[in-house]
C-alpha cells in the first residue's frame, strides 16, 4: 500500500508526459530561438554587405562624404550633405503637417462626436490611405499637388522671399510638394497608433476630469493627450522612419536635384530616392558611394529610433 | 413630536439638492423609480442598499455625470438650490464645478501630485495663489505631511489610500459646494478608510457630502442622514428597478426604522 503510494508520488514528480511531447516542447523552443536569431542575422548581414560594398567609398572619402555637397558621377566626386538635408527637411515638413492632422483625427475618432457606425467607416477609410501604392501617390503629386504648390510657392517666395526656406521661385517639383505627399502617406500610421493609445486610456480619467468641472476640450488637451503621449510619440517616430525611407513617391516629386539649396521650393533629393535613381546605371566607385549613402540612411533611421525610444521613456517616466 | 417636526422643516429649508419623483432610464430599461429625497446642507448623507439598486446611478445624476452615457434619461426634477439641474439652459460643466465627485477606485491623473490637485482650480480659472490652494487642499485631505516633500512626483507613486486622499484633495481644490463620493473606501485598507472617514467629518463643516457605501458600520460612523434603497423585480424578465425605501436620521434608520425591509438590511439579514 505504502509502496504503491510512493511510486505514485514518484510518477507525479517525474511527470507523465510522453517523451515525444517533451522532445516536441524542446524542439519548439529551439525553433523559435532559431527564428529570433535569424532575424538578427538578416539584419547584420544586410549591414555587413552594404558596409563591404561601401568600403572603397569610405576609404576614398571618409568624413568628407558628409561635408561635400557635390554628387558628380563624371568626376567621381561624391558627398551626401545635400541629400541628407533633403531627407531630413522633407520628412520634417511631412511631420509638421501630419502630426496636428493625425492627432486631431485620432482625437475625433476616439470621441463620440459622431455615431459609432460612421466612425467605423472613417476608420476604414483611413486604413485605405495606407493601402494606396506609393507610385499612385507619386502620380497624384505630379498631376494635382505640384500645380497647387507652385502657385502657393510663388506667393510664398514673393511675400516671404527674405526667409531662407522660401528664397527661390518654385520650379515645380521640390521639397514642399514631396513633404506634403509624404505627410499623407504617414497619416494612417499616426492616426492608427494615436487612436489606439487614446482609446486604451481608462475611462476613469475622463470622468475624473469632467467631474472636476473641466470641459470636453480641457479634458482632451490637459488629461487625455498627455496620458497617451508616449503612444502618440511612438507613432510619430514610426511615421518619421517611414517618411525618411520612402522612395518611389519622393523620387517622382522631389525633383532629383543633388545640388544643395536651403529653399524648400527648390528641387532636391533624398537618400532613398538618390539610390533608387542611380543604382541601375552606376558603375565603379559610384556603386560604392551609393552603398555608403545607404549606410548613412540606415544610421539616420537608427538614430531616429534610438531618439524615439529615449523620448518615449522620458515621457513615460514623467507620467507614471 | 413638535420638536422633531420643526427639525424636519428646518432640514427641508436647508436642503441643497432635492429630487422630486425622479425616474432614471438606461435606454428602455428603468433603473430607478420615484425617488424623492432632500440632501441637507453641511451634513453627510449616506446611500445604502444592495448592489444594483441604483445608488451610483442616483449619485451620478446629481452632478450630471450620467450625461456621458448616451442611453441615460431622467424623468422628474432634480434641483440644486431650487434650480432645475436638467433645465435646457443649464451647463453641465458649471454643475460639476459646484458638485464634485470622488470615485470608487482612486483615479489620479498621470501628472505630478501638485498638478493633480491644481487641475480643478486651473480649469476653473482660479485667480488666487495656487501654491496656497494646493497646500490647504492637501491639508484638508490629511495628506500634506506625507507628500509635502515630493509634490513634483507622479500621483501614481502614492499608495492606494494616499491616492484616494489625493483625489479628495483634488476635488476639494476645485472648491465645490457638494462632494459626492461613490464607495470611496471600498478599495482601501482599514487604516486608510478610518483616515478618510475622519476627513469627511472635517469636510462637512464646509461642504455637503453624499456618500454611497456598502459598509453599514461606515454609514453609522460618518453619516447624519441615511437613505436606504432597495430593488424589486418588475415584469417577468427579471428586470429590477431601484427605489428609495426610507430616508431618515442615521440613528433612526439603524435602530428603529419604519420599514421591515430596512430593518432586515441593516441587521444584515439580506443584501
Ligand atoms: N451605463 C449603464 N448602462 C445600462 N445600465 C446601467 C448602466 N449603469 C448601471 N446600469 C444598471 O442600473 C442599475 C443600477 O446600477 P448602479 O447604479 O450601478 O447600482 P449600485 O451602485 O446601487 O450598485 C443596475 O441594474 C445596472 O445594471
Ligand atoms: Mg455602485
Amino acid at each position: 500500500m505504502t509502496q504503491s503510494d510512493y511510486s505514485n508520488t514518484d510518477k507525479i514528480m517525474m511527470g507523465e508526459r510522453s517523451p515525444l511531447e517533451k522532445t516536441f516542447d524542446q524542439g519548439f523552443r529551439w525553433l523559435t530561438l532559431g527564428f529570433a536569431i535569424s532575424i538578427g542575422l538578416i539584419l547584420i548581414s544586410i549591414a555587413v554587405i552594404i558596409a563591404v560594398g561601401a568600403f572603397p567609398a569610405i576609404k576614398q572619402f571618409n568624413f568628407s562624404f558628409f561635408t561635400n555637397s557635390n554628387w558628380n558621377p563624371v568626376t567621381d566626386e561624391y558627398g551626401v550633405i545635400a541629400v541628407i538635408y533633403g531627407t531630413i527637411v522633407s520628412s520634417l515638413i511631412s511631420l509638421i503637417i501630419a502630426i496636428p492632422l493625425g492627432v486631431g483625427a485620432a482625437v475625433f475618432l476616439s470621441e463620440d462626436f459622431i455615431p459609432e457606425q460612421i466612425r467605423t467607416v472613417l476608420v476604414f477609410l483611413v486604413e485605405l490611405l495606407a493601402a494606396i501604392p506609393s507610385v499612385v501617390y507619386g502620380l497624384w503629386g505630379i498631376f494635382v499637388l505640384i500645380p497647387i504648390t507652385t502657385v502657393f510657392g510663388t506667393w510664398l517666395n514673393q511675400n516671404f522671399g527674405w526667409f531662407p526656406l522660401f528664397s527661390s521661385p518654385p520650379a515645380g517639383p521640390g521639397m514642399l510638394p514631396a513633404g506634403i505627399v509624404l505627410s499623407i502617406m504617414i497619416l494612417p500610421i499616426i492616426i492608427a497608433i494615436s487612436r489606439d493609445s487614446l482609446a486604451s486610456l481608462p475611462p476613469d480619467l475622463r470622468q475624473a476630469s469632467l467631474g472636476l468641472g473641466a470641459t470636453r476640450w480641457e479634458t482632451i488637451f490637459r488629461v487625455l493627450i498627455p496620458a497617451a503621449i508616449s503612444g502618440i510619440m511612438g507613432g510619430v517616430m514610426l511615421a518619421l522612419g517611414r517618411a525618411m525611407g520612402e522612395t518611389m513617391a519622393a523620387t517622382m516629386i522631389i525633383g532629383n536635384s543633388n545640388r544643395l539649396s536651403i529653399s524648400i521650393l527648390d528641387p532636391a533629393n533624398t537618400i532613398a530616392s538618390l539610390i533608387a535613381n542611380q543604382f541601375a546605371e552606376a558603375s565603379g566607385l559610384q556603386i560604392s558611394a551609393l552603398m555608403y549613402a545607404g549606410l548613412v540612411l540606415m544610421l539616420l533611421t537608427l538614430i531616429v529610433n534610438i531618439l524615439a525610444e529615449y523620448i518615449v521613456n522620458q515621457v513615460k517616466a514623467k507620467y507614471e | 413630536m413638535q420638536e422633531s417636526l420643526r427639525n424636519d422643516e428646518e432640514l427641508l429649508r436647508q436642503s441643497v439638492i432635492e429630487l422630486m419623483d425622479v425616474d432614471i432610464f438606461y435606454g428602455t430599461y428603468k433603473a430607478v423609480k420615484e425617488v424623492n429625497l432632500n440632501i441637507p446642507k453641511n451634513k453627510i448623507t449616506a446611500f445604502i442598499g444592495p448592489s444594483g439598486c441604483g445608488k451610483s446611478t442616483i449619485l451620478r445624476c446629481l452632478n450630471r455625470l450620467n450625461d456621458l452615457i448616451s442611453s441615460f434619461k431622467l424623468k422628474g426634477r432634480v434641483t440644486y438650490h431650487g434650480q432645475d439641474l436638467y433645465a435646457k439652459d443649464i451647463d453641465p460643466v458649471e454643475v460639476r464645478k459646484r458638485i464634485g465627485m470622488v470615485f470608487q477606485r482612486p483615479n489620479p491623473f498621470p501628472k505630478t501630485i501638485y498638478d493633480n490637485v491644481a487641475y480643478g482650480a486651473r480649469v476653473n480659472g482660479y485667480k488666487g495663489d495656487l501654491d496656497e490652494l494646493v497646500e490647504t487642499s492637501l491639508r484638508r485631505a490629511a495628506l500634506w505631511d506625507e507628500v509635502k516633500d515630493k509634490l513634483g512626483e507622479s500621483g501614481f507613486s502614492l499608495s492606494g489610500g494616499q491616492q484616494q486622499r489625493l483625489c479628495i484633495a483634488r476635488t476639494v481644490a476645485a472648491q465645490p459646494e457638494v462632494v459626492l463620493m461613490d464607495e470611496p473606501c471600498s478599495a482601501l485598507d482599514p487604516i486608510s478608510t478610518l483616515k478618510i472617514e475622519e476627513l469627511m467629518q472635517e469636510l462637512k463643516e464646509n461642504y455637503t457630502i453624499v456618500i454611497v457605501t456598502h459598509n453599514m458600520q461606515q454609514a453609522t460612523r460618518v453619516a447624519d442622514m441615511t437613505a436606504f434603497f432597495n430593488a424589486e423585480a418588475v415584469g417577468n424578465k427579471g428586470n429590477k428597478v431601484g427605489y428609495l425605501v426610507e430616508f431618515d436620521q442615521t440613528e433612526k434608520i439603524f435602530s428603529n426604522p419604519e420599514e421591515q425591509s430596512t430593518k432586515d438590511y441593516v441587521s444584515g439579514r439580506f443584501g
